[in-house]
């Protein structure tokens, strides 16, 4: 074939150099600008907006003190027994709402409307019927994932190929078989995406109860930070917590890509 | 009664008939001394304790509060998601650099920025709008940019052939072919608008529907505690019917 009409490519870019990274620098750095030339103008309270310097400083105080490692294993323990409790239950319904079109149509709207309630409305019966302790925190991680779980799974259900329950149905599989061989691997990308949804109001549930009565946890932390008005302690406490759950996020969000990338 | 009513009627009695069963059973229960009437009250007193929580607790003024506090959020959130999302939209490198930034402030746990917001704003109705207006912002934004994106090639060529100006161009052409899909964001923004404003007023103890069930839950009046978290259930689900509604309005007919 001729080779006619080749137009000779500039070199690409390094990564550094790509437009998009720098614009993203940018921006970066003009925030940094910004909020430092206020902290050091003194027109905001200096304790409101801390010096870079301090919140830097702070972070890595945070970082070294094995205390913060005993309340983020506290709070991670209630997310991830939340996480199951929540999990499991929501997955349960949802396989019997998304195999069951009578049940389906009887109850999901409930869960529909009461999905998108704020749950942490419900955290003075959760107190009453839990305790004061742990419990009440991981109740409120369970109800705020069940939904979404449920939800998701109900409608992954619903979508799977009716060749793969028919071809279950030919082997005379049982319930359970049903469940096992068909449902669930095929309903790994609805599950992810609703353990990843339901993973951050979790997050949120067990965190806000947190802040509002307990004496451990990192919600207890950031509202012990505000009480003694440790302000960097609790700006570094707020950017811990936020690259730790974008970062928990990201990770399940890739799990499920994985999955995609597998399946096709 | 015709088919599909019988179709829509059976999944209804039966939702309807097993909450009641549900609400039967626990009365009881708790009436047999099985579950502790300390702990939960029965339906019965639930029931009983609306009309003085509607009377007693002023119930109208803490509503019209709580709705003044998500409605001020909510415009805030419109006005201002849907010019950033126009802004993006419009410089691609903007939103290049950007969107994933915004998807990722839309799942992170914004709500926990309270005690300082507290600091910043104080104890005031402004803490609860601009929680709710940062925890609702970024749906608006990511629904606005795709809802611009996705306007069909043909209709902006019709808007240049007419030679419009640029702010013709977004006002009749633009705008009102993204308007569906801007309103689902908004709808997504005011539903975590309502759950920030209700939830950060009770965890702070003020304004209206959220700080009343904080009061009640310290004065242990349980009856009252139920009957004001229905009723939060109730105002919600009417909210989300409601803006559900005008979604399904909006929607172009395929």
């Amino acid at each position: 074939m001729a080779e006619t009409g080749r137009v000779t490519r500039a070199a690409p870019l390094p990564q550094w150099a790509h437009p998009v990274t720098l614009v993203r620098v940018a921006i970066i750095l003009a925030v940094l600008v910004i909020w430092e030339a206020v902290a050091a103008s003194g027109l905001l309270y200096r304790d409101v907006v801390p010096r870079l310097g301090i919140i830097v400083a702070a972070v890595w105080k945070l970082l070294s003190t094995p205390d913060y490692y005993w309340h983020l294993g506290v709070t991670a323990g209630e997310i991830g027994t939340g996480l199951l409790v929540g999990g499991v239950s929501g997955l349960l319904v949802g396989l019997v709402l998304g195999a069951n079109r009578l049940l389906a149509r009887a109850f999901e709207a409930y869960l529909y409307y009461l999905g998108p309630t704020p749950k942490i409305i419900f955290f003075p019966v959760m107190i009453m019927w839990f305790g004061v302790g742990p419990g009440s925190k991981i109740a409120m991680g369970a109800i705020s994932c069940f939904f979404p779980i449920a939800l998701s799974t109900a409608a992954g259900m619903r979508q799977i190929d009716k060749v793969l329950i028919r071809v279950g149905r030919s082997f005379r599989l049982n319930a359970w078989q049903m469940a096992t061989k068909i449902y669930l691997p095929a309903l790994r990308h609805p599950i992810i995406n609703g353990v990843r949804l339901g993973l951050g109001v979790a997050i949120i549930g067990t965190l806000l109860a947190e802040t509002k009565l307990s004496n451990r946890g990192i919600g207890f932390l950031i509202i012990q930070a505000y009480s003694l008005f440790d302000m960097p302690r609790m700006y570094a406490m707020l950017i811990v917590l936020f690259v730790l759950a974008i970062g928990v996020n990201a990770l399940v969000g890739r799990l499920g890509g994985l999955h995609t990338i597998r399946r096709s | 009664m015709t088919a599909a009513a019988r179709d829509r009627a059976v999944p209804f009695a039966l939702g309807l008939g097993a909450l009641l069963v549900f609400v039967l059973a626990a009365e009881v229960l708790i009436r047999a001394g099985a579950i502790n009437r300390f702990i939960v009250p029965m339906p019965s007193q639930i029931a009983a304790s609306f009309g003085r929580v509607i009377l007693e607790e002023d119930i109208a003024g803490r509503f019209r509060l709580t709705f003044l506090e998500a409605f001020t959020a909510g415009a805030m959130i419109t006005v201002v998601g849907v010019l950033i999302g126009l802004l993006l939209y419009r410089v691609a490198l903007l939103r290049a650099a950007t969107e994933t930034w915004v998807a990722a402030l839309a799942s992170a746990p914004t709500v926990l920025m309270y005690p300082l917001f507290l600091v910043i704003f104080g104890r005031s109705a402004w803490t609860i709008i601009m929680m709710g207006f940062v925890a609702g912002l970024p749906p608006v934004i990511l629904k606005t940019i795709e809802g611009l994106s996705g306007t069909r090639r043909v209709l902006i060529d019709v808007g240049r052939s007419f030679k419009l100006s640029p702010m013709q161009l977004f006002l009749k052409i633009l705008f009102p072919a993204a308007l569906p899909t801007i309103f689902v964001g908004v709808r997504l923004g005011l539903i975590f608008t309502l759950i920030n404003v209700v939830g950060v007023e009770f965890l702070i103890n003020f304004g209206g529907l959220g700080q009343l069930i904080n009061d009640l839950a310290e004065r242990y009046d349980l009856p009252g505690t139920y009957a004001a978290i229905c009723f939060v259930i109730l105002v919600s689900v009417v909210f989300f019917i409601i803006t559900e509604r005008i979604e399904r309005w909006l929607r172009p007919v395929e």
